[in-house]
């Protein structure tokens, strides 16, 4: 199953599925994170961690804890 | 950052939910996604000022305002920013329930024209909630030149809600967005906004509720069973006329057995609703990759792995730089003229026969301490509030949170504390209402608690004269400047070392836990207009600061003065409180006068320099400021070293929050006792490195 973290600068790829929980969850849908949705990784921070991604066009950082837990294509 | 007089104002910490107003009042609601420009079309609208800035989150109370058009009066209130009405920060919940159950004639979905998918998310969760919706898709300039364009028509007739395009900024679009406003309070224009259809599953699941909720006087039935069968009770706790309560919910839930998966229809509903999003952006949004790639290359260097942190560390320096080098002479000229007319003065008050001691009082006490505030004081923040403005209005506070969440990751603190670190640059009191944008609560009292280790607009000038009276041994004039910059420079970074330590500590002992989740937007870079900018950061800031200072000053300069020439046995007041404190100030390598005047300034920080300077002036022969080396020169009179100025600059940046802080802290802890701790911790860590660097100098030398 590949993660959100496997994903190399510059792909896009497709949510497969979300499988945050709570509150962690309703804040990833709020942002667009929802199944299907197109996403391309724009760049990673320090220590390969915090990664910004373009989420339905808006630039958005993820720690890795949190990406890890977007299954894609 | 996030200081104005409106947001120090007590009114602006109660979250206003019934509004008040007379019954020919209109009220309209602002709501939107973070970052999307609400707070300028607020001002705009009202002429009210404020604060605006370019980073999600800055807005985490709710504003109110007033204009009249047409011979109408409308109440704007401006909510704070929310991706959806679904999520679960303190900030967030102001806005849903304003918008669920706030009694407005109108709302204005502000969106970012350059983002318009992920904004109509809220468009459309907003519109399944009333119909007196309007679309202001807001920062069309800035679309303008990424070449995205937006057919206005396409959407207005797909969602059939009024559209208008607006750049509040400049003005354009307002006077349409004032009379569709009009138009939907006075029902001139009305419109049932298109609502998302939902596949089959939700349809029958709300079908079957839909009969159960109609002979209870609800307003909105198909919102109400949409969220019966996606949220919990919670949602309905706001006890409203024709709205469903709690136990209402509770019992129709309980009656039609509903225990659908609520996480997994919100996770339904969300993807109708982006799909949607997407179709119409497809539909209606055509734009320009390579204009957009812009912010991609500007980013690819600021947050960079090697270069962002020296590239942060840079700016800071350059931006003290400036202020240093570009405030001496101002600050010259500001003495000789404030302490010209004091000699005037004089002359005149003995002409007119005043009083001695009055003349004294007057004069000596608080003229010359409120000389001293303006010409110390203006010059500095003057430079300095502008170009920080200027770093905040770009765009650049995200990425100092990208580019420092490894460093709060460790801490264990939460990776949104940076942001509200920045904004304590500007005001610790604002810093800390800021918290509210952190969900946990322990992260939020960690943040709450570390915000007074950066300082604040009350200290700054206060480190930034010394450092450049004291640390400035060069002849050359710019590499003289350079020296108290990095300075200063180190001083930050000390305070936010000190910040993460603490952070840290915190984590490990009374506040246990691990750092939870959290998702960052940077924002797209905007060039600030600089007319607007120089205006919030002058009149807004450092007038507001500085006459803040000057109403403190004021008696803090004729109480210091009383003391100082009031004598008791031999020695003045002063001179008695002085000696008082002087064994635990000299143990910390600072004087019983200097330590005097930081208690002093619990009620201003900014006051700490002048009363400082007053208390030295009043007991020896009268000498008056000229320039920064005139102060150097008062200062070693009174026994200062190098080890008293770094000192004096560790102590501020470390010592307790002021008044004005405290009491916030109280408000937003609702705590006594963190209260205590946010003092005691900072006074603690004051005492401690000072006594350490004390110790190491009396070592060395």
């Amino acid at each position: 199953m590949k993660a959100l973290t496997d994903a190399h600068v510059g792909e896009v790829v497709k949510v497969r599925k979300n499988t945050a929980q709570d509150s962690l969850k309703e804040r990833l849908l709020a942002l667009g994170l929802t199944n299907g949705a197109d996403i391309e990784i724009l760049r990673k921070g320090p220590k390969n961690n915090l990664t910004v991604y373009n989420i339905r066009g808006a630039m958005i950082a993820l720690r890795g804890e949190e990406a890890r837990l977007i299954e894609i294509y | 950052m996030g200081l104005t007089a409106q947001s120090v104002k007590i009114d602006a910490m109660k979250d206003v939910f019934d509004i008040v107003k007379t019954d020919s009042q209109h009220v309209i609601a602002l709501a939107g996604n973070p970052n999307t420009g609400k707070s300028t079309v607020f001002n705009y609208l009202t002429g009210l000022k404020q604060h605006t800035g370019n980073w999600p989150g800055k807005t985490v109370v709710s504003a109110r305002g007033e204009y009249s058009y047409n011979d109408e009066e409308y109440i704007v209130v401006d909510l704070p920013g929310s991706y959806s009405l679904f999520t679960s920060s303190k900030d967030e919940e102001v806005s849903r329930d304003f918008i669920c159950y706030g009694d407005y004639e109108a709302i204005v979905v502000v969106a970012d024209a350059t983002c318009l998918e992920r904004n109509l998310n809220l468009v459309f969760q907003i519109s399944e909630i009333t119909n007196k919706v309007i679309l202001c898709i807001n920062l069309i300039d800035e679309a303008k030149k990424k070449n995205i364009a937006i057919d206005k028509e396409g959407l207005e007739r797909e969602l059939n809600v009024p559209v208008v395009l607006t750049a509040a900024r400049s003005g354009i679009g307002m006077d349409e967005l004032k009379n569709l406003i009009e138009k939907i309070t006075f029902n001139s224009e009305k419109r049932k906004p298109a609502i998302i259809t939902y596949d089959d599953y939700i349809k029958s699941e709300i079908n079957d509720i839909l009969p159960h909720l109609e002979d209870l006087n609800i307003s909105n039935i198909r919102w109400t069973a949409l969220r019966l069968i996606d949220s919990n009770t919670d949602i309905f706790s706001i006890n409203k006329e024709g709205h469903l309560t709690v136990s209402q919910a509770k019992k129709i839930k309980e009656e039609l057995n509903i225990n659908t998966d609520t996480i997994k229809l919100r996770e339904m509903i969300a993807e109708h609703n982006y799909n949607y999003a997407n179709e119409l952006k497809q539909k209606y949004v055509t734009e320009d990759t390579k204009k957009i790639k812009r912010d991609k290359k500007i980013d690819d260097i600021i947050t960079s792995k090697v270069l962002g942190l020296p590239i942060m560390l840079l700016l800071l320096g350059l931006v003290f730089w400036i202020t240093i080098q570009g405030a001496n002479i101002p600050s010259q000229m500001l003495a000789r003229l404030l302490f010209g007319i004091q000699d005037k003065l004089s002359s005149l008050f003995v002409q007119w026969e005043v009083p001695m001691i009055l003349h004294n009082i007057l004069l000596d006490g608080i003229y010359r301490t409120l000389a001293w505030v303006v010409s110390v004081m203006l010059p500095p923040m003057a430079i300095f509030f502008p170009l920080f403005t200027f770093l905040e209005d770009l765009g650049y506070l995200p990425r100092i949170a990208f580019n420092l969440d490894h460093m709060f990751k460790k801490a264990c603190a939460h990776g949104k504390q940076c942001l509200t670190m920045c904004m304590g640059f500007g005001c610790n009191a604002a810093g800390v209402i800021g918290c509210r944008i952190i969900d946990s609560p322990r992260e939020r009292v960690i943040a709450i608690l570390t915000n007074n280790f950066v300082p604040c607009n009350g200290r700054f000038p206060t480190i930034i004269v010394i450092s450049s009276a004291f640390f400035a041994v060069y002849s050359n004039a710019y590499v003289n400047s350079l020296i108290p910059a990095l300075f200063i420079t180190l001083m930050v970074l000390f305070g936010i070392i000190v910040t993460l330590l603490v952070s840290y500590i915190l984590s490990k002992t009374l506040l246990k836990g691990v750092p939870s989740t959290f998702t960052l937007e940077l924002p797209p870079y905007r060039v600030p207009k600089i007319g607007r900018l120089l205006y919030t950061s002058i009149i807004d800031r450092t007038i507001f600061v500085l006459s803040r200072a000057v109403i403190i000053a004021a008696p803090a300069g004729a109480i210091t003065w009383i003391f100082a020439n009031i004598y008791v046995g031999d020695l003045s007041i002063l001179s008695h409180v002085a000696n008082f404190l002087d064994p635990i100030a000299k143990t910390i390598g600072l004087d019983g006068i200097i330590l005097m005047a930081f208690i002093m300034g619990i009620p201003a920080n900014e006051i700490v320099l002048p009363v400082l300077l007053m208390a030295y002036l009043s007991t020896g022969t009268l000498t008056d400021f000229e320039s920064v080396d005139h102060l150097r020169t008062i200062l070693i009179n009174n026994g200062w070293t190098p080890l008293t100025a770094l000192n004096v600059m560790l102590f501020s940046l470390l010592h307790w929050p002021c008044s004005t802080a405290l009491w916030t802290i109280k408000k937003e802890t609702g705590s006594i006792k963190w209260t205590l701790l946010s003092f005691f911790i900072p006074t603690a860590i004051a005492f401690a490195v000072c006594f350490i660097t004390a110790s190491l100098y009396r070592l060395i030398l």
